[in-house]
């Protein structure tokens, strides 16, 4: 008899969703869909609100990574202001938006392995959920869960210096930005006084590193095998090939290496990307417009950006980088749970540029806004921690906001995560009479690996239920499990 | 003998008042804070919001528009007072639609102010959730009606060179709303614009040539101290 399996939420990931695994009479994975259940509408609430106001507007989008939101809005409002893209700010604002960038990106990213997915490495896909979660972690690895917690007060710190909170902040404005860093929020971070200092937050990305690789000699089956798929990489890179988180132009390698997108300017995104809409869930699939829906699919987020950059420009992640693409041959890693790799290199590279910001002294500058002639769209790309983030605005006349386009980073990875949960959901599942719970977290294991931020919004921290439905194909329950509490 | 004052007492401190003073003027001339919303100093009262309501020889008078008189008693803090102005403060929230986390007055907002001040938790009145429309087809400022709480300070204050009402209202009960003049609104200059914003407790009117978004945070005015502590300063000053 047809079978349905329902995990309902997913958990340890930002926002709701749920997957469904149909099998057929021999208990075989016949299709399998990860739903997003919720619907945010942002696109069509910023109509009519003042262009300004859309940098602090959408970043409620989310509560983890608002910076990149908040960032991409402002890049896309620089446009209309006639402040360029990406390329026209003052010294002073666009170095106090990269360095609240790479605090966003060193705080999610540490969020993201200590608190979220180092459970599944540090206690095994299928150890009893009771603690496999953080408490768990803090319990097994005191200094692990310490350094994943005083780590990202790191990060949401810098956030509080350069955009006045540490969630939901102002900092980015149209043209620019509303303050500098005074040498006494400069200091804060050097001396270690307060809270441990940026060279410490350097040893300790090293240490994570270590940690993963480590863990990795001994488990190279899961870390190299689980959920792995080809697939296209795409993300933003500097213009002459090196990893940038914030500004740069649009790059796609296939699943060999091969550049499919020439490194094009993303204010033409729409020339390249299309959307498709399908009726059992809200999020929507993007896909490279020359490939077709079917084949024209990507992964963004740091696996991506590993991928598709030439170098990064941070001497201590640049050996991590060589390190991780000389073990894929110079070829692209098409291994999903590599993202937990590219996460930590990221998160040390993060680290090397706060500490090479924070003793710029252009950083103290006074010259904070530019203008010029106003434009009537706008367009920001960058990469927030998950992926290509894409803003996309058009205002009338009278500086309302006629039009809104996002694109989130994990709606790029949409099919990928679709694809990871059916290949896992076909290894583990595939005619094996009894479900175990160790099951069905590996196939949010491989979900977890994209970091998705499916709503935007909180988690729960591996405490919500976990719900297990079977039913037949007239929709009948035959069997229902339940975990958590 | 001093013919300039008359006495009253204010919470069972006698005070100076000036003849002819309003209740609350008197008691900000003397460090005695009383929250307002729709009353500006300087500014003839208009007496709509109500939160400055007080006990007058026991009963309840709006202290914004009631002048002073020999020998008054007057009551302005006790818990149902307390209450009664949360109450109205929550009355506000739940008219109109006032999102503070994307509304560029956060911060410099008299009624996201009193709400702190006056430790407004959930309203306790259900969210009307109205639909209101934003008008920004003036070139100087726009003009969101989702936010405005009809203080008619925009009315008061905004007068043309020639001393033409800028603003006015226009509709009755709850479709009231504040409208700019088709005529005299050709004169609302920068300044003028500028002013109107400054003047509004809420981000009803913005001007375009100046974001609240353009001042950091920690350095908006009530994230330094909450609303009314300049009044209270200048009692502290005095005893001090």
């Amino acid at each position: 008899m047809p079978k349905k399996i329902t995990i309902e939420p997913v958990t340890r990931v930002e926002g709701h969703g749920k997957v469904t695994i149909h099998l057929d009479d021999n208990m075989n994975v016949v299709q399998s869909r990860l739903h997003i259940v919720e619907f945010r509408g942002f696109e069509r609430f910023v109509q009519g609100r003042p262009y300004w106001e859309a940098p602090v507007l959408v970043q409620r989008l989310c509560g983890i990574c608002p910076v990149s939101h908040h960032l991409a809005a402002a890049k896309a409002i620089d446009m209309i202001v006639g402040a360029g893209a990406g390329e026209g700010l003052t010294p002073t604002a666009e170095k106090m938006r990269r360095l609240m960038h790479y605090g966003q990106i060193f705080q999610s990213h540490t969020l993201h392995f200590f608190h979220l997915a180092s459970p599944d490495l540090l206690f095994g896909i299928d150890a009893d959920p009771a603690i496999r979660n953080i408490i768990g972690v803090a319990m097994e690895n005191r200094e692990l869960a310490v350094q994943g917690v005083m780590m990202r007060k790191f990060g949401q710190e810098v956030i509080l210096a350069t955009a006045g909170k540490k969630i939901h902040g102002t900092g980015a404005i149209p043209g620019g930005i509303n303050k500098n860093l005074s040498p006494e929020e400069r200091d804060r971070f050097l001396d270690g006084k307060a809270f441990p200092n940026i060279d410490q937050m350097i040893d300790w990305s090293l240490d994570a590193l270590a940690f993963f690789k480590d863990y990795h000699k001994k488990n190279k089956d899961i870390i190299d095998n689980f959920a792995r798929f080809p697939s296209s990489h795409l993300s933003l890179v500097r213009k002459d090939g090196a990893l940038d988180l914030y500004h740069g132009v649009l790059r796609a390698v296939d699943a060999e290496g091969k550049v499919i997108l020439h490194d094009v300017d993303y204010r033409d995104y729409l020339d390249y990307i299309a959307e498709e809409v399908r009726n059992w869930t809200y999020m929507k699939f993007p896909y490279l417009k020359k490939y077709g829906k079917k084949n024209g699919w990507y992964r963004v987020g740091p696996l991506a950006r590993m991928n598709t950059a030439d170098f990064i420009p941070t001497p201590l992640a640049q050996k991590e980088f060589e390190e991780f693409r000389a073990y894929s041959g110079g070829k692209p890693s098409n291994s999903s749970m590599h993202m937990h790799w590219a996460r930590l290199i990221e998160i040390l590279h993060a680290a090397e540029m706060m500490k090479e910001l924070l003793h710029d002294p252009d950083l103290q500058g006074d010259d904070l806004v530019v203008t010029g002639e106003k434009q009537y769209e706008g367009i920001g790309l960058l990469e927030a921690p998950r992926g290509t983030l894409f803003h996309h605005y058009r205002i009338n006349e009278q500086d309302q906001i006629t039009m809104a386009n996002l694109i989130v980073s994990t709606t790029n990875n949409n099919e990928p995560m679709n694809r990871a949960v059916e290949e896992v959901a076909k290894s583990y599942l595939n005619g094996q009479e009894k479900i175990t719970e160790g099951m069905l977290n590996a196939v949010e294991v491989a979900i977890r690996a994209y970091d998705p931020c499916l709503s935007c919004a909180t988690h729960a921290l591996g405490k919500m239920p976990l719900e297990v439905t079977l039913v037949d194909n007239k929709g009948e329950m035959i069997d229902r499990k339940r975990t958590g509490s | 003998m001093n013919n300039e004052y008359i006495t009253i007492t204010i919470d069972d401190q006698e005070i100076k008042a000036r003849p002819g003073e309003f209740i609350v003027a008197a008691a900000r001339r003397n460090g005695i804070y009383i929250p307002t919303l729709c009353n500006m100093p300087g500014v003839h009262p208009a007496g709509s919001c109500r939160i400055c309501t007080v006990y007058v020889n026991g009963r309840p008078m709006t202290s914004c528009t009631t002048p002073v008189a020999e020998g008054m008693e007057i009551e302005t803090r006790s818990p149902d007072l307390e209450d009664f102005r949360r109450s109205v403060v929550e009355l506000l929230f739940v008219e109109g639609n006032h999102f503070c986390p994307a509304c560029e007055k956060s911060g410099n907002c008299e009624l996201q102010a009193l709400g702190y001040r006056l430790e407004m938790m959930a309203p306790r009145y259900p969210y009307q959730f109205p639909e209101r429309d934003i008008d920004a087809s003036w070139p100087k400022l726009i003009k969101d009606h989702n936010r405005c709480v009809l203080c008619k300070r925009c009315i008061r204050t905004i007068l043309d060179e020639e001393g033409h009402h800028i603003f006015a209202f226009r509709y009755r009960g709850h479709n009231l709303q504040i409208t700019i003049d088709p005529e005299y609104g050709k004169n609302l200059t920068d300044e003028l614009a500028e002013k109107a914003a400054k003047n509004c407790p809420v981000g009803s009117l913005l001007y375009r040539g100046k974001h609240g978004f353009e001042t950091p945070i920690g350095q908006r005015k009530y994230d330094k101290e909450p609303i009314g502590s300049d009044v209270e300063k200048l009692k502290k000053a005095k005893v001090s």
